[in-house]
């Protein structure tokens, strides 16, 4: 019931009165209701339920935790392990 | 693969956070995730196992499929029956044990059952099919709430009176105080449902964690926002704090879905519910209220009272509580298997016991 991954604008339209938009989630194409996020626009991720988008995916902070993990990533290489501590 | 996933499953990123844990851990904590996403999540990475042997995670009872009480199954179950409905339900509710069958047993017996992905497409078959009834099983928890709201809403502008919703959606922060203010609970710590808090964002918890000194982090449902949330959460316990923090600050915004929370509380109104396996909870649930009540399924076809039965064997209830570990209850694996389950924690695909069956059984049934 409860979706992780993000879904991508690709198309946004109306139907029976109501917002929806068609999302790609890497190759799948799903169609949503986007009367909960009104300020999305072409190109921007989104989190849905039951289909529904709820929040608009915050670049910024999403670019944030990737440049610590980018971090994180270039030490652990080094260290060349994986979770748990087999060689990678 | 989209820009957004590759990132937070990264094996090499989930290290380092686990070394980061080891660092700041020295006492031993019992913290809860209360989101069956994330507990499946935990168990299907094997994070369980690569933590630091201080931190225990217990399973919460954040799924929904799991939680919703037998009565309403049985009711979904009668309704489905009907020959004028098609009764439209989400996929894993169809095999979820009632007193005696499910919806699957109904469908092979002539029932139209159908499986849908979202409210709209019951709300379509609605409109396609006039002189039939469309019920759709509404459960969840404040993530569904919003599309189940707006379905309701967009029936009643379209005039559409061949459309109800059997609804029973359960709400977290309340389930969260019952299990604090329990005097088994030995939960020191939340992980909050990102996806609920993206929904209802974060002033119910804030309140909960001031009043129960509690510390709660929002997280987000890949392994990495998990083990960070984690991070998060046992700084605070190792430094004595108690707050609110949010890990899944890319979703969850303080005040949440200013629009969805609206929407919720135009159609539906907070009622004391009962939880399966965990029993009745003070202004747990959602009803629709009076106004939309031609909507609303129970009303429309009657809410007879049911005798309902539960397994005598399963312990689901306490394994929801956190209180047990799939692993402890005796059926497990044995009786109880995903063909055929005893307890709706072995259903769903966000509950801890097939979780346990899909990612644990050889480990569990050697000891
Ligand atoms: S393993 Fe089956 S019988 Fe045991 S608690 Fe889980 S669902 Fe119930």
């Amino acid at each position: 019931m409860c979706l992780a991954v993000p879904g991508k604008v690709i198309e946004i339209f109306e139907e029976a009165g109501l917002k929806m938009g068609r999302l790609d989630y890497g190759g799948t194409v799903n169609k949503v209701c986007l009367e909960y996020v009104p300020e999305i626009e072409l190109g921007q991720y989104t989190v849905v339920h039951a289909g529904f988008a709820l929040s608009v995916i915050d670049e910024e902070e999403a670019q944030k935790s990737f440049e610590a993990w980018r971090e994180f990533k270039e030490s652990a290489a080094r260290a060349g392990m994986d979770v748990f501590g087999k060689p990678l | 693969m989209i820009k957004y996933l590759s990132e937070y499953r990264d094996p090499v990123n989930a290290k380092k956070i686990l070394a980061q844990i080891r660092k700041v851990v020295t006492r031993p904590w019992v913290i809860m995730e209360v989101c069956g996403g994330q507990t499946h999540a935990i168990v299907r990475s094997g994070m369980d196992q690569a933590l630091p042997a201080e931190i225990d995670l217990v399973h919460g009872p954040g799924c929904p499929v799991c939680v919703t009480p037998l009565e309403t199954i049985d009711r979904a179950l009668a309704i489905a029956a009907k020959p004028e409905v098609i009764f439209c339900s989400f996929g894993d509710m169809l095999r979820v044990p009632g007193s005696g069958k499910d919806l699957l047993t109904v469908r092979s017996a002539g029932g139209d059952v159908r499986i849908v992905y979202s409210p709209l497409e019951a709300l379509e078959l609605a409109r396609q099919n006039p002189e039939r009834q469309v019920v759709f099983l509404a459960i969840g928890f404040e993530t569904t709430a919003p599309g189940n709201a707006m379905a309701i809403v967009q029936a009643e502008r379209e005039g559409l009176h061949n459309f109800s919703e059997l609804a029973c959606h359960v709400l977290v922060p309340p389930a969260i105080t019952a299990l604090l203010g329990s005097p088994e609970n030995r939960v020191q710590g939340y992980l909050a449902a990102g996806h609920v808090c993206t929904v209802m964002g974060l002033t119910e918890y804030e309140e909960i964690s001031r009043r129960y000194k509690v510390p709660i982090v929002a997280t987000g449902l890949e392994p990495n926002d998990i083990l960070e949330g984690l991070l998060m959460l046992v700084r605070q316990l190792e430094a004595g704090r108690f707050e609110v923090e949010n890990q899944y600050k890319r979703s969850v915004r303080h005040q949440g879905n200013v629009l969805a929370r609206q929407m919720v509380s135009e159609v539906f109104e907070v009622v004391d519910q009962k939880w399966r396996g965990i029993g009745e909870l003070p202004a747990s649930g959602l009803r629709i209220r009076q106004r939309f009540a031609v909507f609303d399924a129970a009303r429309k076809f009657g809410c007879e009272s049911l005798q309902v039965e539960e397994s005598k064997i399963c312990i689901s209830g306490v394994v929801l509580q956190g209180l047990k570990k799939p692993g402890d209850c005796p059926a497990f694996g044995r009786e109880c298997k995903p063909e055929h389950p005893l307890g709706a924690t072995m259903v769903s695909g966000e509950g801890a016991c097939s979780a346990y069956y899909k990612y644990k059984l050889p480990i569990i049934l050697s000891v």
